[in-house]
């Protein structure tokens, strides 16, 4: 029996981080405590977990992209050889209407993958087809095809309309006198398409029933909120299953980006289809299916003028921007233009595309990617027109607050980061005008910057830390670890607090039976858990000091935890093991719940009055990209980037590093390689494996350097999530420097050979 | 039988811009450059229904009754529980489930499991010299880990070939692999260091 204790309605004062010298093992590069187990092959992710007597279920992708189903015959399928169960799925009833490409209509579960593969493809399709529309770069084409929404607008003025002024009036001559004043003006167009999340680990889980209770290995970024997925998933009329009968596993997670926060249809199909046959099912999509429906990013295209000073400040925005997240429409959202580069005055109009796609899922940094792309290609642009150098012209709107961020002293932030990022580039020595630079045979190369902003709020997490008599320390969070290294967090939060090493604690995460931790989305994860583990280690460390206080006699305020030991400031003190001895026979267990937002009375964490001491939100973030472009073959090769992030308090630099090294990494994969190619006939995603789905590899990354940006000022505030900021400026910073290297813009992203050439043709350079 | 080397570090013949230009927006040479497939044709015989085959799986030997349509990487996963070769791509494109067939770089799953009977297969679970992942750990060059196992062996591999590898080597030889996550420079890292003897 553990001692149960909850805390109490706590003090945000009670909790704090140790100062920089203070500080044993919080801000330590730490290897990953799963490290080994990943390398070697041991850890098993939900595609690895193979269960006694288990059945593989394959799904039937629709390959149209808009039809209707007349009829889907099951029973060649049936009698295939192995096949066990034929599920067929709504979509895949007579009648239903699919709206996009790969889209499941049934399931086979077989006795292997090579008859699954058999039965799937022995179902019998026919369908009625459907007109299809997928190319939403042509907006002319979208509304004449009836398929655009609008998406928002808004027009921000310095000036007041007068009180007998028509404001539409008003605005459009203001807006037209501001342009007028301007020093320069550029007009642009610009674009970044589709991109697809193609986790290299896909969709889908492996389940199993005793009786009532679901256990379901589940391929998640959401640990603690996908049970009650299961649960409402499953329920009919006649039977409810609720959250608690579903206990979620998911140890290892091989990427999610955004797209793995639900069980999804073919998840619940798994679990009725093990159900039914009695065996437990491994659902897995393939590689295509994981490319067409699991997930996208939006598009985004933008016809935009700007109009700036002498100095390139930015005085009036006007842009209209569309694209697409897919069949039910939608897009970069207008609420982030333009992005961190933001006048005093400008309009912004959104149009939303409906295309023959599977609907957008969260894609690291939510908006944040595009907008960047479409609005700092403008700003770099600007200077181009000027004959000025670029970083002249971000430093010049930093320095007059052209700045809209998320961190609170955003415009000295960001002049500090491009001081550094302009140092690590050697930006000065390489810079040249745009198009000017020595050409070395078919190369030319040259610079580009962007600047970001993200939240990274912690979420809510609750975490149980229980101390033993014999001082082993163990935890218990409902969290996972997309990559973060969320186990070594923990450990480092915990062992900090207690004043061991992190492998004298036991971390576990990864059910939903643990206590429930948000989903890692938006970069909220190293916040919520270390919020919640270093509250209630903290609590602990409070209890077992006033038992080692009341032993040696000694104040509790001056105990403090070092060196595997419980010591005073006066001399005294005892082992770490003898301290726990002091508990008697049971445990010491606290849960801590923190809960930011939450509305839940009584429970919450801190309020708008009562900051947490813990963790912040609000980043900054700078990048620079150096590189070179061959006019004769249009290929871009990355030289280096510099990527200078803030994060607030850095727990690990390690595995901090590593999401920034890989961010910018993704960055590259997103600015010269990725794009979702649909044929506009037949709407077909034409390059969904990987051989066509280009990724960088490792040839391609050119030379990267990072620097967590970690001064006082931004230490003191607390930890902040990092897994999205540095992934938004890395395609812009690209493709400024490659128009920086030709002289020449390519105005839709990815760079490709191709579009670098008919760039340069456009521009009569070719 | 179709077997795909990962560690080709092969410059292109197409890097012509006519080529570029007619190639599509589908084209980019970094892809060019990673695969090379040749085809062998070893066996002649038919063969059909299960059948039993001894199979050598980090040094111990396995007897298996398999399908001839089983790939090397469903045998390891599903029957032997060796799941760090892992199912990404079924042509090899993404490397992930590269594993050692005497001594040589595959992906496992473009290799027919009857096609191995009498060799030496090894994966990342069975790599006897840890000095490899010993390095991933060291430089974290892992993030969600999924194509981590393939890319220890893609590089234990070329290590073996070419202990003294420069770091433009290393650029240049380990494009058969793809990480998601893109850790591309902490795995250059860390095969930099294991070239270093550890340092």
């Amino acid at each position: 029996m553990a001692l149960q204790q909850d805390s109490k309605k706590p003090e945000s004062k009670e909790y704090s981080w140790p100062s920089r010298d203070g500080a044993q093992v919080i801000g330590q590069a730490l290897d990953r405590l799963d490290g080994m187990a990943k390398t070697t092959g041991a850890a098993k992710y939900t595609y690895d977990v193979n269960l006694k007597n288990q059945l593989i279920a394959m799904a039937l992708g629709c390959p149209y992209a808009h039809c209707r189903i007349k009829s889907l015959d099951t029973r060649a399928a049936e009698s295939v050889a192995g096949v066990v169960s034929v599920y067929v799925l709504p979509q895949g009833a007579v009648g239903s209407e699919i709206q996009w490409q790969g889209e499941l209509l049934a399931v086979v579960a077989a006795e292997s993958e090579g008859a699954a593969h058999e039965g799937v493809a022995a179902l019998k399709l026919d369908v009625e087809t459907l007109d299809v529309f997928v190319n939403e770069e042509d907006l002319d084409a979208a509304q004449g095809a009836g398929r655009t929404t609008r998406g928002g607008s808004k027009v921000e003025l310095e000036r007041e309309p007068g009180d007998d002024d028509d404001e539409d009036e008003f605005a459009e001559l203001e807006m037209a006198r501001l342009f007028e004043e301007a020093d320069y003006t550029v007009e642009g167009y610009y674009g970044i398409d589709v991109i697809t999340h193609c986790c290299l680990e896909p969709h889908g889980s492996t389940v199993v029933w005793e009786g009532d209770k679901l256990t379901a290995y589940l391929s998640t970024q959401n640990v603690s909120g996908t049970n009650d997925g299961f649960a409402g998933g499953l329920s009919t009329d006649e039977k409810t299953v609720t959250a608690d009968e579903v206990e979620v596993i998911c140890n290892y997670v091989g990427g999610g980006f955004g797209s793995k926060f639900a069980p999804d249809f073919w998840g619940i199909a798994a679990a009725q289809i093990a159900k039914n046959t009695g065996r437990p099912v491994k659902l897995m999509l393939t590689r295509d299916q994981e490319l067409k429906i699991a997930g996208s990013r939006p598009s985004g295209y933008i016809h935009v003028k700007i109009g700036a000073d002498k100095n390139g400040v930015v005085s009036i925005w006007d842009s209209h921007h569309w694209g697409t997240s897919g069949y039910r429409g939608g897009g970069v959202s207008q609420g982030v233009m333009p992005y961190v580069i933001r006048p005093k005055n400008y309009r912004r109009v959104a149009t939303n595309v409906k295309t023959n796609n599977a609907q957008a899922r969260a894609w690291r940094a939510p908006n944040h990617p595009q907008a960047c792309a479409l609005t700092q290609t403008a700003i770099d642009d600007l200077a181009a027109e000027m004959g000025k150098d670029s970083l002249d012209v971000f430093m010049a709107n930093c320095q007059a607050g052209n700045i809209d961020s998320k961190h609170p002293q955003a415009a000295e932030v960001y002049m500090e980061e491009l001081k550094i990022a302009a140092r690590l580039m050697g930006w000065k020595d390489k810079w040249h005008p745009h198009g000017k630079g020595r050409a070395r045979g078919s190369i030319v190369d040259g610079l580009g910057m962007a600047l970001h902003t993200w939240g990274g709020v912690a979420n809510d997490s609750t975490a149980t830390v229980r101390v033993y008599p014999d001082g082993g320390v163990e935890s218990f969070c409902g969290s996972q670890d997309v990559g973060t290294g969320t186990r070594t967090i923990i450990a480092q939060v915990l062992a900090e607090t207690f004043g061991l090493g992190i492998k004298d604690v036991r971390v576990n995460i990864g059910s939903s039976k643990y206590p429930a931790s948000g989903a890692s989305g938006g970069s909220t994860t190293v916040g919520g858990v270390s919020e919640s583990h270093r509250r209630a280690s903290q609590d602990i460390l409070r209890q077992l000091n006033g038992l080692v206080a009341k032993k040696l006699g000694v104040p509790a305020a001056s105990l403090y935890a070092s060196g595997g030991r419980i010591q005073s400031r006066s001399g005294k003190g005892m082992s770490w093991t003898e301290a726990c001895r002091l508990l008697g026979l049971k445990p010491l267990e606290i849960t801590n719940l923190y809960e930011r937002f939450g509305g839940r009375d009584g429970l919450r964490a801190t309020t708008d009055d009562m900051p947490s001491a813990l963790s912040n939100e609000g980043v900054c973030g700078v990048q620079m990209a150096h590189a070179e472009v061959d006019r004769e073959t249009g290929q871009v090769r990355m030289k280096k980037l510099v990527a200078v992030q803030d994060q607030g308090l850095v727990i690990n630099p390690k595995t901090c590093k590593s999401q920034i090294y890989g961010a910018v990494v993704m960055g590259i994969h997103a600015a010269l390689f990725e794009q979702r190619i649909n044929d506009p006939s037949t709407g077909a995603f034409v390059n969904a494996e990987m051989s066509d789905y280009k990724l960088a590899r490792l040839g391609d990354i050119g030379e990267i350097v990072v620097e967590l940006y970690e001064p006082e000022s931004e230490r003191k505030r607390g930890v902040i999530g990092n897994g999205e900021p540095p992934v938004i400026a890395p395609t812009t910073a690209i493709s400024n420097a490659v128009c920086n290297a030709l002289g020449v813009r390519v105005p839709v992203i990815p760079l490709t050979p191709k579009r670098v050439l008919e760039a340069l043709a456009a521009a009569g350079r070719a | 039988m179709t077997d795909s080397t990962t560690n080709q570090g092969l410059k292109s013949a197409f890097s012509r811009r006519a080529f570029m230009r007619g190639s599509g927006a589908v084209a980019a040479t970094a892809a060019l450059q990673t695969q090379q497939v040749a085809a062998e044709d070893k066996s002649s015989e038919i063969v059909s229904g299960q059948k039993t085959i001894t199979l050598n799986v980090n040094r111990k030997d396995y007897s298996l009754r398999i399908e001839p349509r089983d790939t090397l990487l469903d045998v390891l996963r599903y029957k032997l529980d060796l799941t760090g070769a892992k199912p990404v791509s079924s042509d090899g494109s993404s490397g992930a489930s590269t594993v050692m067939i005497d001594g040589k770089p595959k992906t496992a799953s473009t290799t027919f499991a009857i096609a191995c009977v009498g060799k030496r297969i090894v994966t990342a679970e069975g790599l006897d010299d840890k000095k490899v992942p010993e390095a991933f750990v060291k430089y974290d060059a892992q993030q969600c880990g999924f194509c981590t196992p393939g890319f220890v062996v893609a590089l234990h591999a070329f290590l073996n070939k070419y202990p003294h590898a420069t770091e433009d080597q290393i650029r240049q030889g380990l494009n058969g692999n793809i990480c998601r996550c893109g850790t591309y420079a902490n795995v250059i890292q860390a095969a930099v260091s294991v070239v270093k003897g550890g340092k």
